[in-house]
């Protein structure tokens, strides 16, 4: 139950791209004939994403990833703008990509201001409000967070940004083909997403930005993508893309009430045999396929460890678990101790998950627990501390 | 997930010795949670020996495997010869460590030298290699960092 860390190829994607990586090999900027079939494809898979967001086909850019959707959007949006002023703001549970790239614009004389979230990782509307000044030329808020699947009220914080005021973007990267999105109703100018989120292929991604809205290329080359995106277009990544959002469409209504019953048995689940757990993240305000806890006294990559002993992959946001072995700037950012975020757990459910999954799961989870537990110096002090 | 080595494996999936003393003659306590990492060792001496080591840990994989190669390693051996366990030796009877993870979760011989320390000053006794090799007394920032 990883499925936010990679979604398996869909069948019928897989398909879809399999004579663009065989026989139509034609670059779609050329005039002949081959030329013309890449090029039809790749306007296909563009009114396809378009349809996936409500957005006008000729507003979307494709790229290799979210990450590089998010640093056009971030980079090119402010840069664009630097006449008008160099203030930017972002929340404190931004993926990388964007607190990245904010970071590097800082360097480079911009300003930036985080807004804080609050227990449940929900950005504050009138927060963000309160931060934009005269100067400010760029506001990103994610759509839905990646750790804890809080789903952002990006509508509230459109209707709260005046006409002439910055430019706003959100990074719907995890939330985009698992729930529906409409860029007019979210009210922003630019929002990205990547096909490896929705069952399409990895190094597939868009951005879509607002017609008359300035953005800045990250790379100088020829006019692939209006200029906005140059480089060769990877024909097979662009039409799975395509392909992916278009069955995404269909299946979000289905795929959502599936995922919301699964994820809500896993919680309670959760909550009720493993003593000391909490959820993190909103409880209904959130992405339907995310399960996320913090589980007290236990670490996570032990945890992982032996879960996967027991044919389980889930995932942890825990100080262990991260290359930099670093905790969660998401957990800290939501109020959680650093001592309570090394017990975090994700589960992210799957097209092929089951209930019986998840009741495998409820089972073997509070043995896992209970086991690290045996030997955490921080229980018995928790316990002996109770009993005294 | 990390990559550990097959004694690694074996080690966190079945550790040795967990558990507390109750009547402990020493007690070593290091890390902290914010760094991800706690181990507290407690020792049981009779005749200048390890009579009994075990150990409570809170950490990832290796923290936990560490804690049970340095009570294997120790267990039975005279107090002098415990305190010549070094990390580096930990990390080689482990078959190594990931780069990454050899200073946070390789705490083990750091928290058995403090239990010792700890049964040598209830004790009032001077023991050789303990002295000697005095280390700081507050906790190991140091641990935090990669």
């Amino acid at each position: 139950m990883d499925n936010v860390a990679a979604t398996p190829l869909l069948p019928e994607v897989r398909e879809a791209m399999m004579p663009f990586l065989q026989e139509t090999f034609g670059n779609p900027q050329s005039l002949h004939s081959w030329g013309d079939g890449a090029r039809d494809a790749l306007e296909k898979a563009r009114e396809q994403v378009a349809t996936l967001i409500g957005g006008g086909a000729e507003e979307v850019f494709f790229t290799s990833s979210g990450t590089e959707s998010n640093n056009m959007a971030i980079k090119g949006m402010a840069k664009a703008r630097a006449d008008k002023g160099k203030h930017i703001i972002i929340s404190a549970i931004e993926h990388f990509s964007v607190m990245n790239s904010a970071r590097t614009l800082e360097k480079e004389g911009f300003e930036v201001t985080v807004v804080p979230v609050n227990n449940y990782g929900l950005v504050d509307p009138d927060e963000v409000a309160r931060n934009v000044r005269k100067d400010t030329v760029l506001v990103s808020i994610m759509h839905a967070n990646g750790e804890v699947g809080t789903i952002e009220p990006i509508a509230e914080i459109a209707k709260r940004l005046s006409k002439d005021g910055p430019a706003f973007h959100t990074d719907a990267v995890v939330s985009a083909g698992n729930i529906p999105i409409n860029v007019k109703e979210l009210g922003v100018h630019a929002l990205s997403l990547a096909g490896n989120q929705f069952y399409g292929p990895r190094g597939s991604a868009a951005i879509w930005v607002k017609r008359g809205t300035r953005i800045l290329p990250l790379m100088d080359g020829g006019i692939q993508e209006g200029g906005r995106r140059p480089g060769t277009e990877d024909v097979p990544a662009i039409v799975g893309l395509g392909k992916a959002a278009e069955i995404a469409k269909t299946a979000i209504p289905e795929k959502s009430s599936k995922f919301i019953r699964l994820r809500d048995l896993l919680i309670e689940g959760v909550l009720s045999k493993v003593e000391h757990s909490m959820l993190t993240g909103h409880p209904t305000q959130r992405l339907p396929n995310y399960a996320s806890f913090c589980l007290r006294f236990v670490e996570g990559e032990g945890m992982l460890m032996l879960l996967d002993s027991h044919g389980i992959a889930a995932a942890s946001g825990s100080a262990c678990t991260s290359r930099a072995l670093k905790a969660s700037h998401v957990l800290l950012a939501m109020g959680i101790s650093h001592e309570v975020s090394q017990g975090s757990m994700l589960f992210t459910m799957g097209l092929d998950n089951t209930q019986e999954d998840v009741a495998y799961v409820v089972e073997k989870l509070p043995q896992v627990v209970d086991r690290l537990r045996q030997m955490s110096p921080l229980y018995s002090k928790f316990i002996k501390e109770q009993k005294g | 997930m990390p990559v550990y080595s097959e004694k690694v494996m074996q080690h966190f999936m079945n550790p040795h010795n967990v558990g507390e003393i109750a009547d402990a003659d020493g007690i070593g306590e290091i890390g902290n949670p914010v760094c991800g990492d706690m181990m507290t060792f407690y020792i049981k001496v009779k005749d200048n020996r390890l009579e009994d080591v075990k150990y409570k840990t809170f950490g990832c994989g290796a923290a936990i495997a560490v804690s049970s190669m340095v009570s294997d390693m120790v267990k039975g051996k005279t107090l002098e010869e415990a305190l010549t366990v070094t990390p580096t030796m930990v990390a080689k009877e482990l078959e190594g460590l990931p780069k990454n993870k050899f200073h946070c979760s390789n705490l083990g011989a750091q928290a058995l030298r403090k239990a010792i320390r700890n049964y040598a000053i209830k004790n009032k006794i001077d023991i050789p290699g303990l002295t000697d090799q005095e280390e700081p007394e507050e906790e190991d920032e140091h641990a935090c960092e990669t």
